[in-house]
């Protein structure tokens, strides 16, 4: 099975294709509803004033979102009174959410790959031909499994204003299993069966009962 | 006498979030043949199934999304539903510090997560229904994660988007529809949970409600049951597949009930249940005590 180690370099994810099942090593960060609303208001689009550690949290999270990877996960997190974090549980959330952020934040971050389910639509697709990048589709449900993939718990940012689940947690992973469903050549696994199965809906429908 | 079920509660919790019912499991592994080796979707079936042994192994959640906890409990005449909503509250409030739920109730007016999954007096949802004094207690649990909450719908007969009418030839029509709405999204295969009839928010309920008998529990009307063994074998013909990678497993049961209407509505409600489909059940019969 084909592997990536992040930092992933331009070339190297131009050569994955979807339907590519693939293992990622390397560190990444969790991000989901409330980091990319607050990604976009307050670096982005500027329609808000950074705020408390809002400078300081970004200057490092640029650095690790560099050529790196981005999952879309609100985990279920052990020792948090005690801060010897663990991960528990931690499979991926719906990406649909974020389609309206997704290029933006990729191309502002130079984001490489976006962890996630169910794929994202035409606006995070043409993110993904120009940044470049791709979608990296895992699977959803499967937290336990996925948490075990989870080496290291190495910060976390935003834990107390975002809480748990939406926080920015900065995790290193060993050979966490993905499928790629949309690529940095325009292909998305998701469009073409949404036609293919409307065209058997159509069928089906057309039918008696 | 009314028995302290806190304890209980949280086993029943732990159980719930951490371990699959095994006709659940059973289904989804005589499902893993069905793909062609070495696809996406058999890789998916096949990293489920070894979630669901390891989430039982280490008792840790099967999903980190545990959910909106729905109970059903069914109390003796003569107990206390004011204790009894206490207790099951004391064991949510344990049971998330103990990891087996993730913090899971957010204010939706302010924005701020309350920590311990409790949020007002609407999270978790309990519902009461008294039995005969020598009956036992029953507690339901169903645990159901967000994103396949997301992708249920409601359509309200006739429906012109499908060509669907005040029948169970609509029926069909829209419970096909949004099976193809919901692709990959609700963590397929999924289990559909179907309520014809009802308000809007009764015909939610009841759609949610079906969801806890057993895989395979047919209608008890022949009609309806041929009607949901269709509808399975036909929303399985799209070829969505699991995860939406696409294959032959888009949903491994449909179950449907009925209500009734006002003459002015005809509502079809579709829950649609991810593959995580966490539900058990604990008896309390005086000391003994059961899980299901």
């Amino acid at each position: 099975m084909r592997e990536l180690t992040v930092p992933i370099s331009d070339e190297d994810i131009r050569s994955v294709h979807i339907g590519e099942p693939v293992l990622l090593s390397g560190i990444m960060m969790t991000g989901r509803d409330a980091v990319h609303k607050w990604m976009s208001e307050t670096f982005i689009k500027k329609t808000r004033q950074p705020q408390g550690d809002d400078l300081q949290v970004y200057e490092e999270i640029k650095k690790i979102l560099d050529q790196g990877v981005l999952y879309h996960c609100g985990p279920v997190v052990s020792g948090i009174a005690t801060k010897e974090y663990k991960f528990v549980a931690a499979g991926p959330t719906t990406s649909t959410r974020e389609e309206p952020y997704q290029a933006d934040v990729m191309k502002h971050f130079n984001i490489r790959g976006v962890i996630g389910k169910g794929g994202m639509g035409p606006k995070t697709l043409k993110g993904c031909m120009e940044t470049p990048g791709v979608y990296f589709h895992a699977i959803g449900g499967a937290a336990s499994f996925l948490a075990q993939t989870v080496q290291k718990v190495l910060g976390v940012y935003k834990l107390e204003e975002f809480g748990v689940p939406e926080a920015m947690w900065v995790i290193e992973v060993k050979d966490f299993p993905v499928v790629v469903t949309m690529d940095s050549h325009g292909q998305s696994k998701h469009s073409t069966l949404d036609e293919s199965s409307k065209q058997v809906l159509d069928e089906l429908l057309a039918k008696p009962y | 006498m009314q028995k302290d079920i806190t304890n209980e509660t949280l086993e029943l919790i732990r159980r719930t979030s951490s371990s699959l019912p095994k006709d659940v499991e059973d289904r989804l592994r005589a499902s893993i043949e069905k793909e062609e080796p070495g696809s996406a979707a058999r890789g998916a079936l096949e990293t489920i199934m070894k979630n669901i042994e390891l989430s039982r192994a280490n008792a840790t959640p099967i999903c980190q999304d545990t959910g909106t906890p729905i109970f059903y409990v069914h109390y003796p005449e003569g107990w206390s539903t004011r204790k009894l909503k206490e207790q099951i509250r004391s064991a949510m409030v344990e049971a998330t510090k103990r990891s087996f739920m993730r913090p899971n109730a957010v204010d939706a007016i302010y924005d701020k997560n309350s920590g311990n999954n409790l949020g007002g007096e609407d999270f978790p949802t309990i519902h009461f229904e008294e039995v005969d004094a020598d009956q036992p207690l029953t507690v339901e649990l169903m645990l159901k994660g967000g994103g396949c909450e997301n992708v249920g719908r409601q359509y309200s007969l006739p429906d012109n988007s499908v060509g669907a009418g005040r029948d169970l030839a609509g029926v069909r029509k829209v419970v096909l529809d949004a099976v193809q709405k919901a692709q990959g999204y609700g963590c397929a295969p999924g289990i559909l949970g179907v309520s014809i009839g009802g308000d809007r928010g009764s015909s939610y309920a009841k759609s949610k409600e079906v969801l806890f008998s057993k895989m395979g529990t047919r209608n008890a009307d022949p009609e309806i049951a041929k009607l949901e063994e269709r509808l399975t074998d036909e929303a399985n013909q799209m070829g969505i597949g699991p995860m939406g990678f696409g294959g032959k497993t888009t949903v491994l049961d449909t179950k449907i009930t009925g209500m009734h209407r006002l003459p002015a509505s005809y509502f079809v409600t579709v829950s649609y249940m991810c593959w995580a489909y966490r539900r058990r059940k604990l008896t309390v019969k005086g000391e003994e005590v059961e899980y299901d």
